[in-house]
This record gives structure tokens, C-alpha cells and sequence, in this order.
């Protein structure tokens, strides 16, 4: 191979040499020279998407469903800072993507040029690393760090700003296995304090384990030990809204999701436990409630890649920084080795005790009349959808939390949601990024007609690719959660939180080629998601659903997990002054 | 070394940190962060002081080794022994970081400050601060006949009490360098 190359065809062939077989961007002045090289070329494909904050949600969306990196490719300027919302996401859930910006020729930066923005400056905050490339010389070799820092450790975005002088220079091409790094997090955990933690786990008398979004980063291999852990030791398991499908959903010993929207047995369970072995969660204020009635009488371990997670919100009495994958592969030979021992006794007790709370059944509601509930539009999504290969994406809100609470996971890398961050508008684009990875699988956006607004303009990407995501939206006319919110905390004054002037969201699909459906009535909700099944391009499904449904179970804020709310009789004055001021 | 804030029951002699890490008492630390001398690096890190709420009390960066291309940023903060923790933690995640050593606790260390200060005045005053810049062996870097620069070096402390002696005798304007600091002992 020819060594010396232009910085922009340098682009294309490091792209090439990560394995990246698509990419999700917006061509603009700053980026003309790698998108001539992606013109010359046919290794990659090129997504072009409507608005920026659209590519990197897509690129998103490809990385959560594929454990690869995304990338994004915009230009300078307001495409740049278009793609903050997407990076912030990203950072939030440790979602590896790779965002590359154009930028002003390096001798007119600082001058305030056209489409000028100091993205490196901007995007510090919001990104694992990033690097403004002043040199093509150094740009390869700042590629395949840039994958390697992506995707080690806790993975993250990264963003390359690489100016158009830069892009048109030549210089010499460094392969990814000549870049040295410094950046290697360790990934085995310390012996010790894992048979600390297995003595810990023979004894316990009501253990839980509690998983999250690190073990999917994890990798497969992962989500397989979890289950052989659990099903070994036969303890229960509860996850966070970013672990959903780590263990199946059909487990034996499932829990379902905890937190603030969680259920009853999985909240309980954390409150009454004593012994909580945490993987890969970062005890986030939307599991933990009021922080000092969180779980009091349990021992916690903490199993995580991040040394500044450990610590941070919770004291971990087991420590344990590493790879879930790695810790968890040596936690179970340390307790085979020891002599598989459980506390049978204890454990049983335990599980009749959760079987007590299940019996509350917090998911039950009742689907009568002629409107639709919108746990039953949900229920009936997952009837005829679980057999298929699929993948389900969310917006965020109400609609969010029903999905998570009525749709089961039974594998990881199926479930893409923002969680940490909460972008409306994540979800649509994410649902592209989903389907460019996987052509022929069902790909269902979950979402609100208030979020789904938010990235619309992504149908237009849709129709042009051919991709047939399903937008299954649950429209209630109003903002829901801030809704629920409104209702619990201010006085039922519902300020602007209802959609005034929605459009109709058949004849806007319609509008891009795209198919729409509308669907009022519970009698004909099934032949309806048949028929978006069953059609081949995007559908927009617009189901009109209860408006004033609110979302339970729910932990108020300030309040311990305990003391959860279980439906509409018992929500007056659940939020005190105390918890007024937490979001 | 100056006078630390440390609880009682800890130690500044032992490896391993024996306080709870969960008191309420705010404590003075002393941070060396080498880093790869990057441009930004420094914005790194104070970004991540101004995002997460952290107090910086002095920050000095300078290259230390230019082959190695490393920089030593030096940070004396305050905080709960949870927030140190945990500003530590987030110093190492980032990639420029290479090392973070807490010199409060790690070993005894010696910590230096420069100070420059302009006094101006006449008759007594005048023979009053000389005097005194004497006993604290500070340096006369500048004089006219109604002024001196005096340089001192010492610990933040010593640079305080000279700041405060001289505020009377005409102290017209104060430079200061902020903390550096070292291990003590060989390694």
C-alpha cells in the first residue's frame, strides 16, 4: 500500500481498517474533502441523515445494537455543535462512537471564520477524549487511538476535529498496530476482594444482584456468565433500565427492572436485601431514591471498569474495579472452587418472601372501553412481535418506562435507550443506526408523538435507504411524564404540556412516501400492528392511547424504595417539599 | 511542611488511608497530576474542577520533562475525605492523566511558593520592611528610592504572615506562584 495519502483519504482508510462499514453524517464545507474520498470509494457506506444530532444518535443506535463503535461524520461550526446532544448522550451511557467534525483551515483559526466553533472546547465536557489534529502527519495514528480509547475501559465518544488544510495535506499513513497508547485500564480484578465477595455470597441470607449497562458494554461473553452465575447460585436479579436483556426476561429468577418506574419485588427486594452485588450500575439517582434510606441493611459490592464510579454516590464494601466479563469469570471459578456453596436456608426464605411481592402484580391494569391503554397497546406489541428478531428502540417519557415495563429482553444488544442523559429525540434516528446494522431484523422505535416530533425529519433518511422501521407511537396528546409530574407536584396547573397543532401523522407519512396507520380503537389494535408488521418500509403508527394514564409503579422523589406508589389511589400529596426540588 | 488539617487517627506516614471516608470534615490535600503535555490538557483538568463542583485553592503547571513530553500540574484542594476521593478518581479517567499521587497522604512532602511584592514607602516604613524581608530572608529583586520588589520562597503559610506584616508598611501589589510540591525522601 502506498504510504503517503491526503488527510481526508487518510480518513477513509483508517475508517476502512477499524472495520467500519458504515457511517451516519452531513456533508458541509468544512468535510468536502473526506466526502470526496467517500465518493471514490465503495467499502463504506455513507447515511446521509437530515440534522446532525440525527447521525449521532444513528451511530448510537449501530453501536448499542453491535458492541462496534459508531461513527458520525459532520461538518464545522453548527454541525459540530449539532452533534453535542448526541455526544453528551453518549457519554452518559458509555456508548463507544467515534464523531468526526471538519473544521476551519488551522491558519484561520481563532479568526472567527465562517462555520467556526471551537469544538474541542465545546465538546471537552461531553466527550471521553477528543483531539483537534493540526497535522497530518499525526492523524492516522489519531484515528486508531481514538477507536482504542472509544472502546477500552469504559467505553465513550470520542471526536476528532480535523481542519480542511489538514484534510487536503499529505502525509504518511500509520497503521493501527504501529500506534502506541498509555491508555490500557486494567480489566481483572483484584483476587482478594472477589473471595471476599464469594465468602460474602455463601452466607448471605436474602442476596439480589443488581446489573447495568456494563455488562452489555461487557460483550456477550458477559451477559453468559451472568446467567450461568444466577443460575448456579440461584439468587435473584434486578436491572437497571440500561441492563435490560444482560438476563433474560424470562428468567427464572428475574426480578424485572428496578427504580424509579421499577417494579414492586425488584425495589423491595433492594430495600430488604443483604447482600447487593452490583455489575456494572452506577447506583444513579433514578435507582437509588433518597440516598440515605437506600437499601440499609445490606452489604454492597461493586463490580465496575470505572474507578471514579466506585465511591462515588454509595460506599461499595466489596470493591471490585474491572471488566464485568473478566470479574465475573473469576468470581465463579473462586466460588466452584470453594465448594459452590449457597446459604440454602436463608436463600429459600428469601425467595418466599419475593414471591409474596409479586403477588401485588404492580404492572396489572385493566383494558376496558373503547380507548386504549396504553399498557395494553404495549402488551399486545410484545403478543406479536416476541417471536421476531428484534430490536426495540425508545424516545423518552411515559411511553419509556411502559416499554421497559411490558416488553421483555431476552438478549443483550436489543434494547436502545437514552438513559443517563433522557434525550427526547434519541430514539427515531437510533432506530436507523439499529437497522443499517441489521438489514433484515424488525426494528421498533417505541415512542411519544411529543419525542417522535423532536427528530421527524429522520423520515426522510428512512424513506431514502429503504429502512423499514417501525415508529410505534404512543400518543396521548400531551407531554406525559411532565404531565404526571404536573399532576403529582404543581397543583394539577398542567403548564404547557399538552401538544396543541399535532400534525396528522398518516398524511406525514404520507408526505415522505412513507406508510402511516392510525389506530383508535382496542378491538382493531391487533390487525393494525399486523399490518405494520407486515408492511415493507417505514411505517408511522399512530396509536391514539388514554390521555391522562399515569406511569406506576413509581418511588416519589425523596422517598425510599419502600415507599413506592402503586396507583392512582394513593399518589395525593406523595411528594413533600423536600422531594419538590429533585428532578 | 505546613500544618495540615489531618483527623486524628489518620496518618501522613502510612500508605494506607485510615480515615473514614464518609467524615464530614473538609480537608486540605495537595495533588501532583503528571500529564502529557498536550494543549488542553490544563483545560481538562480545570474543567473538570469547574463541572463537578470541586474547590481549587492553587494550581501551577509547568513541563517537567521535555523528552518525555509530561507536564506536572500541582492542585491543593479541600474537600470531604469523599469528594477526595473521588476528585482523584476523576483526575486519573482522564486519558492526558498519567499519574495522580495525593502527596497529603501519601508520605511526608515539602511544598514551595513563590511571592513577589512591591512595598513602597518612606523614612521608617521603608527601613521597617527591609527589616523584616531580612528575617524572612526574602530578596530584594527591585528597588527605587520609594520602593522595593521583595522575592520570598516558602510554604503558603510563611508567604501569608510576610503578606500581613508588610500590608502596613505600604504593600502595594502581591504575585504569588501558587503551591509546588514534592515527596520527601529518595523514591
Amino acid at each position: 500500500m502506498n504510504k503517503t495519502m491526503t488527510g481526508a483519504r487518510m480518513v477513509v482508510q483508517a475508517l476502512i481498517d477499524q472495520g467500519v462499514d458504515v457511517v451516519f453524517g452531513y456533508p458541509g464545507g468544512a468535510v468536502l474533502p473526506i466526502y470526496d474520498e467517500l465518493f471514490q470509494q465503495n467499502q463504506i457506506k455513507h447515511v446521509l441523515v437530515r440534522h446532525e444530532q440525527g447521525a449521532v444518535h444513528a451511530a448510537e443506535g449501530y453501536a448499542r445494537s453491535t458492541g462496534k463503535p459508531g461513527v458520525a461524520l459532520v461538518t464545522s461550526g453548527p454541525g459540530a455543535t449539532n452533534a453535542v446532544t448526541g455526544l453528551t448522550d453518549a457519554l452518559m451511557d458509555s456508548i463507544p462512537i467515534i464523531v468526526l467534525t471538519g473544521q476551519v483551515p488551522t491558519f484561520m483559526i481563532g479568526s472567527d471564520a465562517f462555520q467556526e466553533a471551537d469544538t474541542v472546547g465545546i465538546t471537552r465536557p461531553c466527550t471521553k477524549h477528543n483531539w483537534l489534529v493540526k497535522d497530518t502527519e499525526k492523524l492516522s495514528a489519531t484515528l486508531h487511538e481514538a477507536f482504542h480509547i472509544a472502546l477500552s475501559g469504559r467505553p465513550g465518544p470520542v471526536l476528532i476535529d480535523i481542519p480542511k488544510d489538514v484534510q487536503f495535506a499529505t502525509g504518511t499513513y500509520t497503521e493501527a498496530r504501529q500506534v502506541e497508547t498509555h491508555y490500557n485500564p486494567q480489566v481483572k480484578g483484584d483476587l482478594d476482594m472477589i473471595t471476599e465477595l464469594v465468602k460474602a455470597m455463601e452466607t448471605a441470607k436474602r442476596p439480589v444482584f443488581y446489573t447495568g449497562g456494563g455488562v452489555i458494554n461487557s460483550g456477550p461473553a458477559a451477559s453468559q456468565l451472568l446467567r450461568e452465575l444466577v443460575a448456579a447460585t440461584g439468587f435473584p436479579i434486578t436491572s437497571t433500565l440500561m441492563g435490560l436483556g444482560a438476563y433474560p426476561a424470562s428468567g427464572e429468577a428475574w426480578l424485572g427492572m428496578l427504580g424509579m418506574h421499577g417494579l414492586y419485588e425488584a425495589n423491595m427486594a433492594m430495600h430488604d436485601c443483604d447482600l447487593m452485588i452490583n455489575i456494572g450500575a452506577r447506583f444513579d439517582d433514578r435507582i437509588t431514591g433518597r440516598i440515605d434510606a437506600f437499601s440499609p441493611r445490606s452489604k454492597k459490592a461493586h463490580i465496575d471498569i470505572d474507578a471514579s464510579s466506585i465511591n462515588k454516590v454509595v460506599h461499595a464494601d466489596f470493591p471490585i474495579l474491572g471488566d464485568v466479563a473478566h470479574v465475573l469469570e473469576d468470581l465463579l471459578n473462586v466460588w466452584k472452587s470453594r465448594g459452590r456453596k449457597t446459604n440454602a436456608e436463608g436463600l429459600s426464605k428469601w425467595w418466599d418472601q419475593i414471591k409474596d411481592w409479586r403477588k401485588v402484580d404492580c404492572l396489572k391494569f385493566k383494558q376496558e372501553g373503547k380507548v386504549i391503554k396504553p399498557q395494553y397497546a404495549l402488551q399486545r406489541l410484545e403478543e406479536l412481535t416476541k417471536k421476531h428478531d428484534r430490536y426495540i428502540c425508545t424516545e423518552v417519557g411515559q411511553h419509556q418506562m411502559w416499554a421497559a415495563q411490558y416488553l421483555g429482553f431476552e438478549d443483550p444488544n436489543r434494547w436502545m435507550t437514552s438513559g443517563g442523559l433522557g434525550t427526547m429525540g434519541y430514539g427515531f434516528p437510533a432506530s436507523i443506526g439499529v437497522q443499517m446494522a441489521h438489514p433484515d431484523a424488525l426494528v421498533i422505535n417505541v415512542a411519544g408523538e411529543a419525542s417522535w416530533l423532536m427528530n421527524m425529519q429522520e423520515l426522510g433518511t428512512a424513506m431514502q435507504y429503504r429502512l423499514p422501521v417501525k415508529q410505534f407511537i404512543l400518543n396521548n396528546e400531551r407531554l406525559g411524564m411532565v404531565r404526571q409530574w404536573q399532576e403529582l407536584l404543581h397543583g394539577e396547573r398542567y403548564s404547557s404540556s399538552w401538544s396543541e397543532s399535532l400534525p396528522d401523522f398518516v398524511k406525514l407519512a404520507e408526505a415522505f412516501g412513507a406508510k402511516g396507520i392510525l389506530c383508535s380503537d382496542p378491538d382493531t389494535l391487533d390487525d393494525a400492528i399486523m399490518e405494520m408488521l407486515t408492511h415493507d418500509g417505514p411505517v408511522l403508527f399512530d396509536c391514539l392511547v388514554e390521555k391522562h394514564e399515569n406511569c406506576f409503579p413509581m418511588i416519589p422523589s425523596g422517598k425510599p424504595h419502600n415507599e413506592m406508589l402503586l396507583g392512582d389511589a394513593s399518589t395525593k400529596d406523595a411528594i413533600q417539599a423536600g422531594g419538590a426540588v429533585l428532578v | 511542611m505546613s500544618p495540615l488539617k489531618i483527623k486524628k487517627g489518620s496518618t501522613s506516614h502510612s500508605a494506607y488511608d485510615l480515615r473514614p471516608s464518609y467524615s464530614d470534615t473538609v480537608e486540605r490535600h495537595t495533588l501532583a497530576v503528571l500529564v502529557e503535555n498536550e494543549p488542553g490538557v490544563l483545560a481538562r483538568v480545570i474543567g473538570l474542577f469547574a463541572g463537578r463542583g470541586y474547590n481549587i485553592e492553587s494550581l501551577t503547571v509547568a513541563e517537567v520533562d521535555h523528552q518525555g513530553h509530561r507536564s506536572r500540574i500541582t492542585i491543593v484542594t479541600t474537600g470531604t475525605p469523599q469528594i477526595i476521593i473521588q476528585i482523584k478518581a476523576q483526575l486519573g479517567r482522564i486519558i492526558d492523566v498519567h499519574k495522580v499521587n495525593d502527596l497529603t497522604v501519601e508520605g511526608p512532602s515539602v511544598e514551595r511558593e513563590l511571592g513577589l511584592f512591591k512595598v513602597a514607602g518612606k523614612g521608617d516604613h521603608r527601613v521597617e520592611a527591609l527589616r523584616l524581608a531580612d528575617i524572612f530572608r526574602a530578596n530584594v529583586v527591585d528597588s527605587t528610592l520609594e520602593s522595593f520588589v521583595f522575592e520570598i520562597t516558602g510554604t503558603p503559610e510563611k508567604i501569608d504572615a510576610f503578606a500581613d506584616l508588610m500590608r502596613p508598611l505600604g504593600l502595594q501589589e502581591v504575585a504569588r506562584t501558587g503551591v509546588a510540591a514534592l515527596s520527601r525522601g529518595a523514591v
